[in-house]
């Protein structure tokens, strides 16, 4: 094809949006519609998301060492967790600043104990990969000096379990939303050029090739799906900054923080204006090829 | 120029449009196909520019066997032929213009010569003062009238018109008949089909009888008959 003639096809598309007025109105409100809801929906799910792996990354395994082992030994513990494979993270807390815990949550009569100290140090080990995190516990729990291993025996995989029923559903609803989006729109972009079929056939009589007809009906689908995705990425984002902004002064819990606009948002915008295009033209490609056979 | 053999078309439903059609068309000839409705006169022309296929026989038209044309060759057979149909067939969304233009665009030609070419033609038609309009805002005659000018528009060798005064006055048929004669007179070979009894017998041309799906009578210099 001559650099000519793609200009030629250019040109024809949007003056075939502006003569098709209602058609085109009807094609960029089904593409808005449906991307507000796909953005909204992503939105949701993305965060949900991001809290799934908050929680799970708040999960971790507190080893507490013999009451009687030296810091020596306490030491030789702590290179040895540290050095286990899977290990991201460990915190260590002395025995006594455990004792001072125990006193601030459970009252100054615990502070009898000071004298004889019953507990011994604990450390806090945070797995690489959270799921890992019984299996860690499991190998932590064959060293030497090791009183105790607790990580929430079965809440954990319970939790995790949940999580991940979690992430299959928002899953699979975003694909059902997405082939729903795509069934909506290119069955729109159908009706509009099923009203235009014998344009098409008349095309065809006058000696044009296939692709000649269908290029510009394409180029056509790639500016519905620009222009259907305006307004929800318009939509999506002054809203989303403004939540954003609202939450993080209003909320300080650590545990359930929105993500970050950007890049978040850049993100999003750019798969609403992929799926838009990608819909447009492949909707308008498949309308086209039934009635080019003349 | 267009040469068929033994062309046979029966449709889904029963019908058979061509029942054996024999008949050579030289270049430069102009021709008149007659016929009572339902004879068949449609059918053997859309088959020329593949509109139709027949079911079975050979069609030539400038030496190439259509038959044997493969689908995606189609639209270089139909750039070679001019068709003006007997419902305009124009393109609702594009003004007289660009109506014109899409037959020289569809070849990929140049700009600066569909500009020229296009005005060209539209003069020769009468309708340089209304290139702006839109098909729906111009009459029947005017409609038809774009239809020839887009049908001639690339200088085809061949032109066929399907009943194009069918929908038209006297007079505009006559305007109709005369731009026909012209493009006839630099070479064009023409097939008319046509009802209009008073231009077959003033204006005489080869005459071509299609009933029943076979040709009836070919006649040079022929008349439209009474019993049609």
């Amino acid at each position: 094809m001559k650099f000519r003639t793609f200009r030629r096809h250019l040109r024809e598309s949007f003056k075939s949006l502006s003569r098709n007025g209602w058609m085109t109105f009807a094609s960029v409100s089904a593409v808005t519609v449906t991307l507000l809801l796909i953005g909204v929906f992503f939105i949701i799910m993305m965060n949900l998301n991001q809290l799934a792996d908050n929680i799970e990354n708040d999960v971790e395994i507190k080893v507490v060492a013999e009451p009687g082992a030296d810091r020596v030994q306490v030491q030789q513990l702590l290179k040895q967790v540290k050095k286990t494979p899977g290990v991201e993270e460990v915190t260590h807390f002395t025995r006594d600043q455990e004792l001072e815990k125990m006193i601030k949550s459970f009252g100054d009569e615990l502070a009898l104990h000071k004298q004889s100290n019953p507990l011994g140090d604990a450390l806090y080990v945070k797995a690489s990969n959270p799921k890992e995190t019984a299996t860690l516990a499991k190998e932590i729990s064959t060293y030497e000096y090791i009183y105790d291993v607790e990580y929430g025996e079965g809440k954990v995989e319970k939790l995790f379990n949940v999580l991940k029923v979690g992430r299959n559903v928002g899953l699979a609803l975003i694909l059902a939303l997405l082939f729903t989006a795509m069934f909506l729109i290119s069955n729109t972009i159908r009706l509009t050029i099923i009203a235009r079929r014998t344009e098409i056939d008349i095309m065809k009589l006058v000696g044009a090739t296939d692709s000649f007809v269908r290029i510009p009906f394409m180029l056509e689908g790639v500016w519905l799906g620009i222009l259907g995705a305006i307004v929800p990425m318009v939509v999506i984002t002054t809203s989303y900054a403004q939540l954003y902004s609202l939450w993080d002064s209003r909320l300080q819990n650590q545990l359930f923080k929105l993500l970050d606009p950007t890049p978040f948002l850049f993100q999003l915008n750019f798969l609403l204006v992929f799926v838009a295009v990608f819909i447009g033209v492949w909707g308008s490609f498949m309308s086209v090829r039934k009635f080019l056979r003349v | 120029m267009i040469v068929m053999k033994n062309v046979y078309k029966k449709y889904r439903n029963g019908v058979v449009a061509s029942n054996g059609i024999h008949v050579e068309i030289s270049k430069g000839e102009f021709v008149y196909v007659v016929g009572p409705s339902g004879a068949g006169k449609s059918t053997f022309i859309k088959m020329m520019y593949r509109e139709e296929v027949p079911t079975s026989g050979l069609i030539f038209i400038n030496g190439t066997e259509l038959s044997k044309i493969r689908s995606k060759d189609i639209p270089y057979l139909r750039r070679q032929i001019g068709v003006v149909f007997q419902d305009f067939k124009l393109l609702p969304k594009l003004t007289v213009y660009e109506n014109v233009a899409y037959a020289l665009e569809v070849i990929e030609e140049k700009p600066s010569v569909i500009r020229q070419k296009v005005t060209d033609v539209l003069k020769l038609v009468g309708l340089t003062n209304k290139m702006r309009m839109f098909p729906n805002e111009l009459s029947g005659g005017e409609q038809q009238r774009v239809s020839i000018a887009r049908s001639i528009v690339n200088s085809p060798k061949l032109v066929i018109a399907d009943e194009p005064t069918g929908n038209l006055d006297p007079d505009t048929s006559w305007e109709i008949m005369k731009i026909f004669e012209r493009i006839n007179a630099q070479g064009t070979t023409i097939v008319m089909a046509t009802h209009n009894r008073e231009i077959v017998d003033t204006k005489k041309h080869r005459v071509i009888q299609i009933e029943g799906g076979l040709i009836t009578r070919d006649e040079y210099e022929g008349e439209y008959r009474n019993e049609i």
